[in-house]
């Protein structure tokens, strides 16, 4: 009798199974290792923001190498949420460079307008406030990412706004039209 | 105005697209030196330009280029490093941003020099919008015969490829760029062997940051000659500084090495002066790794000199009195900016990004995080200071890579210069944890 427990099935859409495939040809034969963070990446935006064990482990078949050649590298990179978030993932820069500007500030308004601290999500689920090291955009600090955007020179006024944009907001993938 | 060579044409419109680029002399490299020049003739006018790696270490990239190895029936790799990470650096981003031709311009002549058939640019995985904009580019590149086989009928055929990282500092280090390129852990590699001999899937490998291989189309078109009559001595040419910190106008500036320091901070065509009226504090002059410096020694060397932007001023008196020129990301902090705050989020940010693999520097980065930490919140005992000092010099030297050294160098020369202010937190932990208190050199004297 077969004992295994039930697994859901983790399956990409055809437009991320495209992607997927586009990088990789990137590599040489034999290589295509080499494609674990570009499909990491394409798998958190296809499947909500997250990277689940069964997601994966999905990754590794498709590599053809050892789940435990996945987890390693999910874990060991800090872009990679290995735990459900909300819809959009508020990354605030907290380095030295956007301290300097102020991003102690807007990590204290943010948290005072979701009611949640860093590393918590918002009742309404909306948000999930996370704290990440230099961005590479100490000019325009102090800011923030979500997904592939940039939110920068934020004040209390402007970040607030973003938030109001950001719930109205419909997510779509990157290789999904109107992207 | 000083000449720009790279960001001349940044601000034209729709100069992100392959035909306005090409309007304005773009791929005018590729052509010249497929069509005219053998590989190694490009690699003497990069040496002759005296171009040094424009990433942080400052290594001469003719040189480098030269080392590489080449052994019969393997393929050689260039790698662009774009896994711009170093806090208060952001010229690379803004570069392939705005002109993402110019850096595929560079690594299409930099491959062809180094007999490379494929070569990858790694990008740090939070600017994947910059690598949309880099493969849309690239596709042009492609479409117009720039890219792909037979290019130009020169016979020479190269195939360009973007890859994101996945968020690791770490990654910068030229090895553990090259493991994370290969699907790994971002772990540094024991050296040698280097990777000119030994890099991606154990081929010989170039890895170059985006604005050295950015300067190569300019050294190829005009001779490295003529490159070589900007800057100062062996600091050639010209730099992208990315300021930001405390001033009224941050940004990316292209300069001419040689420009003074105070001129740089306080005219209105760099970073015009100190925001809010204030008056300057300190200043990291190469990116958050070399040690910070306060005004008198970031302005005069030690000597009484003017302090210029260039490699030899900005190191002259070693680390007693002296700095680095780095990656050139340059921030300013004003008189309010708490110094012990300051470097305690330099200390987290390295304790976060050490890959674990090297003892002093795992251990090390958290102590040090931990006992600024609690200077900073008012717990901190007198031998703390010396502990942290400690704790640097220990980490120094001792690791595989450079991120040791990078994440002791700040909080050394932080206690270095400041000493008078992590002493006064020690004994003063009421008013140094109140709402935006400061150390005041003047008034400590009265307390």
């Amino acid at each position: 009798m077969d004992q295994t427990v039930e697994k859901k099935e983790v399956q990409f859409s055809e437009g991320a199974m495209a992607e997927i495939r586009r990088y990789i040809s990137h590599y040489p034969e034999g290589r295509q290792k080499s494609a674990i963070l570009p499909i990491l990446h394409i798998a958190q935006a296809e499947f909500g923001g997250w990277v689940s064990p069964e997601v994966m482990d999905k990754v590794a078949e498709i590599l053809n190498i050892l789940p435990i050649e996945v987890y390693e590298v999910a874990t060991f990179y800090t872009m990679f949420n290995l735990k459900p978030v909300g819809k959009h993932v508020l990354e605030v820069c907290r380095t030295g460079p956007c301290m300097l500007r102020g991003s102690d500030q807007l990590i204290e308004h943010l948290e005072n307008r979701l009611g949640c601290k860093v590393g918590e999500t918002s009742a309404d689920g909306n948000f999930t406030l996370k704290t990440v090291e230099c961005l590479a955009s100490c000019g325009t600090g102090p800011m923030l990412q979500v997904r592939e955007k940039f939110y920068e020179n934020l004040d209390p006024a402007s970040a607030d706004q973003m938030l109001e944009e950001l719930k109205a907001l419909t997510v779509r993938k990157p290789w999904e039209e109107n992207y | 105005m000083g000449r720009k060579l790279l960001t001349e044409h940044i601000n034209v419109e729709g100069i992100q697209s392959f035909d306005v680029y090409r309007k304005h002399g773009g791929y005018a490299s590729v052509e010249k030196a497929l069509k005219t020049m053998t590989p190694e003739e490009v690699v003497e006018e990069v040496k002759a330009s005296g171009l040094r790696g424009r990433g942080g270490a400052g290594f001469p990239t003719g040189m480098k280029w030269s080392f590489l190895a080449k052994p019969e029936g393997k393929p050689r790799y260039l790698v662009c490093n774009a896994d711009e990470s170093e806090p208060g650096t952001f010229k690379d981003r803004y570069l392939m941003e705005k002109l993402p031709h110019l850096l595929i311009e560079g690594m299409i002549t930099s491959s062809y020099a180094l007999g490379c058939r494929t070569s990858y640019i790694y990008i740090r995985g939070e600017l994947l919008y910059v690598l949309r904009i880099l493969e849309k580019a690239i596709a042009e590149a492609y479409a117009n015969g720039f890219l792909g086989e037979n290019i130009l009928g020169s016979g020479y055929s190269l195939d360009l490829h973007v890859h994101p990282g996945g968020g690791a500092y770490i990654c910068g280090e030229e090895t553990a760029l090259l493991e994370s390129l290969e699907g790994k852990r971002g772990n540094p590699r024991n050296k040698p062997p280097f990777p000119a001999v030994w890099g991606l899937y154990g081929c010989p490998t170039v890895v170059n940051n985006v604005e050295s291989i950015a300067t190569v189309p300019w050294i190829v078109t005009n001779t490295g000659a003529e490159y070589a009559k900007f800057g100062v001595g062996r600091s050639a040419g010209t730099k992208l500084i990315s300021a930001g910190g405390n001033i009224n106008k941050p940004g990316v500036y292209e300069i001419e090495l040689g420009v003074p320091v105070e001129e740089f901070i306080y005219s209105d065509e760099y970073c015009g002066g100190i925001w809010k009226g204030r008056d300057m504090k300190a200043v990291i002059a190469g990116g958050s790794s070399v040690p910070i410096l306060p005004k008198e020694l970031i302005l005069k060397t030690a000597a009484g000199e003017d302090r210029l932007m260039t490699y030899e001023s900005l190191s002259d008196g070693g680390f007693a009195t002296g700095t680095m020129l780095g990656s050139g990301g340059f921030f300013v902090m004003d008189d309010h900016t708490c110094i012990v705050r300051h470097t305690w989020t330099l200390a987290r940010f390295y304790h976060h990004e050490s890959c674990g693999q090297c003892s002093p520097c795992r251990e090390g980065t958290g102590w040090m995080e931990k006992v600024l930490h609690r200077i900073e919140y008012g717990h901190g005992h007198m031998h703390d200071i010396d502990l942290l000092v400690s704790v640097a010099k220990q980490i120094e030297g001792n690791t595989i890579c450079p991120l040791g050294d990078a994440a002791a160098w700040p909080v050394a020369a932080a206690v270095r210069h400041f000493r008078e202010e992590f002493e006064w937190h020690v004994k003063h932990p009421q008013a140094a944890t109140a709402p935006g208190a400061v150390f005041n050199k003047a008034e400590s004297v009265l307390a």
